[in-house]
């Protein structure tokens, strides 16, 4: 038999039909639905049709979820509204919802895994580009527009044309405080925000081998920001740890089977990759952005591009960037002052994210405000348990509820006009933490060193400090 | 949804890389019902300044009859919002022409009968080039894959089952649903095969 790699058996294993142009019909296993999802509830609603799958179907309130009160009646604007409409839409077709006031509430892209629901071996489709994060299992799982997310409630299957392959493979080992972020943000700065755009990723070599579960799952969450649909990571003993035993897991005989079958996923030595690309692990650097694409990235220790050095056409994008981030060109990124600083979001807002941060915050004053938002209430606990609230709280940062938060701003977390907030976010697009905000991109570490400090800031000699 | 095989509109440019959906609708607007029309929120903050006041010279303000938008790579970047294409849509417009596309962006496009239309990257600097500040008529056939703009006339590829879909009109709930009997021994199958993969 012919090699194949962890992609193509993830995709024939789903093809429930093929056209002659190449289009395929998918089943999926698992959907995923948030409030962004009304407007597919509401073509639903337009024809009459059920659900198809309510099994296997769930429903997360994150991207409006208030993260300063849980009492709708302390806010307002859309934010009750839109989740009041998840919840009556849950309730029509006879979804579970994790709601606001649920224990296990949280971002999609973190509870999926923590429950279990995310498992190696499947097909997730969700209404979110960032769904891409469920690959760090081994799993066919990417992000869909509102007319597909009817189309999956209606028939619980996607058409999709089957992408190209990519293998990322990081080779050597992470320096100190360089961690998953700062990978996925040095390949999109090389290869460009749509560097990836038609292919599928694996990523593969000894660096993604070594990281946890949290860190597999930042690195594929990032694969939409350069451009890739979708993000894998073959499924190992690590992984196997990480899901048995979640609520919504196999167990007994099923894990048993599940298990036979998970271990004939990965790629089978000598499976051939339409693009093949390498990077060295080693010589990655904390990284931050200094524009308003992923791609616009740099070493902590780099300068921001001079324009004269930049093709002509590269230049004027990089003029109006920088012009929008109020940064001068040629000069080092580090030292710029920040107004603020947050951490959370599907990116960085698992428990290894916060003790990272709170490792470098740790007897340590912000001197700048920030927010600490953990990625489910999950975590949250958790993190209370090991008294991580009381190290951001100490610092002088505010500890709040799960949800999507500054990530997005649409439950009204936002950076004012002209404030440069550091973030362990996934989108330094313009206007994406409020009109006008100038977000920079880097590691929870990396944003804990700029809360200390006030400015962008090497994270290394705060660490080594401690060691 | 109606389906389109010919057209024939004002093109504009917009020489931009990377217009992301968070930039053709900002997050705060993505509440609202799509009864209420969406036009009016496409690339509202740079198209209108603080005060809400438009901005004068933006390309949009200046031709807002223009149907085609002609844009740098990576057009449509970032979020899955289906509301970006919305507010192409609403305001007017039937294609986008770029050298990239993102990915959901484009597969969300011809859902709502909105062409991505990916041309070579020098075609297009070609092309605004000649737009200039200016409006000017183009063609776009999909029967042909034609499009004709100026004096210039460029072929473009598109995969036959969007051709199909932007030409009908089709909706692929409907067209799914006609295979439903496939669809249920399929899934028959994989539960007999792989029951682990139902929830516990
Ligand atoms: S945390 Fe941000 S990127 Fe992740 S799902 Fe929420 S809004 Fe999207």
């Amino acid at each position: 038999m012919t090699a194949r790699t962890l992609f193509e058996k993830l995709w024939s294993q789903h093809v429930i039909l093929e056209e002659a142009d190449g289009a395929s019909l998918l089943w999926v296993d698992r959907h995923l639905v948030h409030e962004g999802s009304h407007h597919a509830f509401a073509k639903l609603a337009g024809r009459g049709l059920p659900v198809a799958e309510p099994d296997l179907t769930f429903a997360v309130v994150d991207h409006y979820a208030p993260t300063r009160t849980r009492d709708l009646s302390q806010v307002h604007g859309d934010v009750p509204r839109m989740i009041e409409t998840l919840e009556r839409n849950a309730a029509t077709h006879g979804l579970r919802i994790f709601g606001l006031n649920d224990p296990r509430q949280g971002i999609v892209h973190v509870i999926g895994p923590e429950q279990g629901i995310t498992l190696p071996g499947l097909t997730i489709n969700c209404g979110d580009s960032h769904t891409s994060t469920h690959g760090a299992f081994g799993a066919l799982a990417f992000g869909i527009g509102a007319t597909e997310v009817a189309h999956v409630l209606a028939t619980q299957t996607i058409w999709q044309t089957r992408p190209k392959t990519m293998r990322i493979t990081v080779t050597g080992e992470l320096g100190p405080a360089v961690s998953a972020k700062d990978v996925a943000l040095n390949w999109i700065s090389k290869l460009g925000a749509d560097g990836a755009s038609g292919y599928a990723i694996e990523y593969a070599g000894p660096v993604v081998r070594a990281l946890s579960m949290e860190g597999r799952m930042t690195l594929c969450n990032l694969s939409i920001e350069g451009g890739g649909r979708l993000g894998m990571i073959a499924p190992d003993e690590a992984t196997f740890a990480y899901v048995k035993g979640r609520p919504f897991a196999p167990k007994g005989d099923d894990w048993d089977s599940a298990m036979e079958y998970w271990a004939t996923l990965p790629s089978d030595e000598g499976a051939v990759f339409d693009r093949e690309v390498t990077i060295d692990g080693s010589e990655i650097a904390p990284t931050v952005t200094w524009g308003t694409s992923p791609e616009e990235a740099l070493p902590i220790t780099g300068t921001i591009p001079a324009l004269q050095d930049l093709p002509a056409d590269k230049a004027a994008r990089a003029r109006d960037a920088l012009d929008y981030m109020g940064l001068q060109p040629g000069r080092p990124i580090a030292g710029t002052p920040v107004d603020q600083v947050f951490i959370g979001s599907c990116t960085n807002g698992r428990i290894e994210d916060l003790r990272l941060a709170a490792a470098v915050l740790k007897g340590r004053k912000a001197q700048v405000p920030g927010l600490v938002s953990p990625g489910s209430e999950i975590v949250k606990r958790q993190a209370e348990q090991e008294g991580l609230d009381r190290v951001f709280k100490e610092a002088g940062l505010e500890w709040v509820d799960a949800g999507c938060s500054m990530c997005v701003g649409m439950n009204g977390d936002l950076v004012a006009p002209g404030k440069r907030c550091a973030s362990s976010t996934n989108r330094n697009f313009r206007g994406r933490q409020g009109r006008g905000a100038r977000t920079h991109l880097m590691s929870p570490a990396m944003v804990a060193a700029a809360a200390v400090t006030g400015k962008l800031t090497d994270v290394r000699p705060l660490l080594e400090e401690r060691s | 949804m109606a389906g389109w095989t010919e057209h024939t509109g004002q093109a504009v440019a917009l020489p931009l890389e990377s217009i992301d959906t968070d930039q053709l609708i900002p997050a705060r607007f993505m509440s609202t019902p799509r009864s209420e029309g969406y036009g009016r929120f496409l690339l509202h903050d740079m198209r209108r300044d603080k005060d809400g006041t438009a901005i004068a010279d933006m390309p949009l303000n200046r031709h807002p009859e223009a149907s085609i938008l002609v844009a740098r790579r990576n057009f449509g970047s970032g979020s899955s919002r289906e509301a970006a294409v919305y507010a192409l849509v609403d305001f007017g417009f039937r294609a986008v022409i770029a050298p990239s596309f993102g990915d959901i962006f484009a597969s969300n496009a011809v859902n709502n009968g909105l062409l991505p239309l990916k041309l070579d990257p020098q075609v297009v600097e070609e092309i605004l080039v000649g737009l200039g500040g200016d409006c000017a008529t183009a063609t776009i056939n999909l029967e042909t894959c034609t499009l004709c703009i100026g004096d210039d006339r460029h072929g473009f590829d598109l995969p036959d089952k969007w051709r199909q879909k932007l030409m009908n009109g089709w909706d692929d709930i409907d067209l799914t649903r006609d295979r439903q009997q496939e669809i249920l021994a399929f899934r028959a199958a994989r539960r007999a095969e792989f029951g682990w993969a139902w929830p516990s």
